[in-house]
């Protein structure tokens, strides 16, 4: 049989149930593994910047799009990688199951068709997987993989006619000072963990800005500016390139809603440059182009 | 403790045009409101929106950002990219609650001193208009 790829990007059964976990296979026996269902939220895209050898990677919609944009920036070759395209027909949210589940420990979960079926000590119990989905998912339009070499499973139909920025469009109608303060509600839980940052497949500078110590962009504690100044700065690294897989707010140890930040971000690209992220190999990020006639009313 | 509030607004001027400007409104004995600081930059696409924070965080009342008019970049596209970069910077800032009339941008040419002058009238008044800064400012002293 033909080598094609050195090792394999995908997904393994976590060790305790809804917990799926990111697994590298470099030995053809151990494919049994490589697992899939609705909890496989995490972004592989994240494993891929400046690796050498020849990978296959299992990847969703949104995968695909942060590949994309690995290609457009140079972290990585077309040629190194197998695509392996999978049809995502949403991820369920861990959080929101355990909320349902109100204290109590599930030993196992399965899915059939749309149910989530929660099994564990004195405990079974059905949900729908529709209520159950990452925010993100539930308002995505791109489940299918933009590019893949290999498709598993049946290309699905994509959501249409949902509202993708309504919660922007929610904290623009308030004043400032008041959307001073929900921005302030919002991160008051953050511990500085970098979470966040570390689960963002963009997220892949050498020395991150938080790690700067001259000059020192900001503190390293948890006073508000400083979380301010972090969770700022984190979503405008991701402008025109976020592609809302949710992987940070997934990853958020404390429930923060950080898609807020960069979904601001999203909008104002689609409403003043009309690009989405990681659609196309060919084009480049909306900040490294310009058109001459781009809108300039806020400049005097 | 009456009188009048008087802003401290930081101004990112790039050194081809804008701070050609700033230059030539002083020769030119064009009076202005001394409440800017200016910070020369090679090129308003030098800018990096840390900078910004960066005045705010040590409380600065405003920021004003200025260079070359679209297609006389001395670097031929800086301030094109640079656009883009302002845009979604004041999107985001201002969604996050800080008052639009804090932060600025303008192209003035270094011929343009008058444009400066009035510019920085402008500026400063609408800065004056919102009373000193209430956010973003960092509380704590900073660990060396």
């Amino acid at each position: 049989m033909e080598k094609k790829v050195d090792a394999v990007i995908g997904y393994r059964r976590g060790t305790i149930p809804m917990m799926n976990e990111p697994i590298l296979i470099r030995d053809a026996e151990k494919a049994d593994q490589l697992y899939w269902d609705s909890f496989c939220g995490i972004n592989l895209a994240n494993y891929l910047p400046k690796r050498k050898e020849r990978l296959a990677i299992v990847a969703k919609g949104c995968d695909s799009r942060n590949i994309v944009i690995h290609l457009q920036e140079g972290q990585i070759k077309r040629e190194q990688l197998q695509i392996i395209g999978v049809p995502c027909r949403g991820m369920v949210d861990r959080q929101k199951v355990w909320v349902k589940l109100e204290g109590k420990e599930s030993t196992g979960v399965e899915e059939t068709g749309d149910q989530i079926i929660v099994t564990g000590k004195d405990l079974k119990d059905s949900f729908n997987k529709a209520d159950l989905l990452q925010d993100n998912c539930a308002i995505c339009i791109h489940r299918n993989p933009v590019l893949y070499d290999e498709l598993a499973g049946e290309l699905v139909a994509e959501q249409t006619g949902v509202d993708r920025y309504e919660d922007v469009r929610a904290v623009e109608a308030m004043d400032p000072e008041a959307r001073w303060q929900y921005f302030e509600n919002l991160t008051k839980a953050c511990i500085r963990c970098y979470a966040c940052r570390n689960a963002c497949p963009l997220c892949y500078c050498p020395t991150c800005f938080v790690d700067e110590s001259r000059p020192q962009w900001m503190g390293k504690s948890l006073d508000p500016t400083d979380v301010r100044t972090f969770h700022f700065l984190r979503a405008f690294h991701c402008a025109g390139r976020c592609t809302d897989c949710g992987a940070c707010e997934r990853a958020c140890p404390v429930g923060i809603k950080v898609r807020q930040f960069t979904k601001k971000l999203e909008k104002d690209v689609l409403d003043l440059y009309h690009f989405e992220a990681g659609m196309v190999p060919e084009g480049r990020p909306p900040l490294d182009v310009f058109l001459p006639d781009d809108p300039e009313g806020f400049i005097k | 403790m009456d009188e009048p509030f008087e802003p401290k607004i930081i101004a990112f001027l790039c050194n081809w045009c804008s701070y050609g400007g700033a230059d030539l409104a002083g020769v030119s004995r064009l009076q202005y409101p001394p409440n800017i600081r200016v910070v020369r930059i090679p090129c308003s696409g030098r800018l990096d929106p840390k900078f910004i924070l960066a005045s705010f965080r040590r409380g600065a009342d405003g920021v004003w950002v200025s260079g070359c008019h679209p297609g006389d970049c001395h670097y031929i596209a800086g301030n094109y990219y640079a656009r883009r970069k302002f845009a979604l910077l004041k999107g985001l800032l201002e969604h996050m609650g800080i008052e639009p009339g804090r932060l600025h941008f303008s192209w003035v040419s270094s011929a343009e001193a008058t444009k400066f002058q009035q510019v920085v009238t402008e500026v400063t008044t609408a800065v004056k208009a919102l009373g000193p800064a209430k956010h973003f400012i960092k509380q704590v002293p900073e660990v060396a």
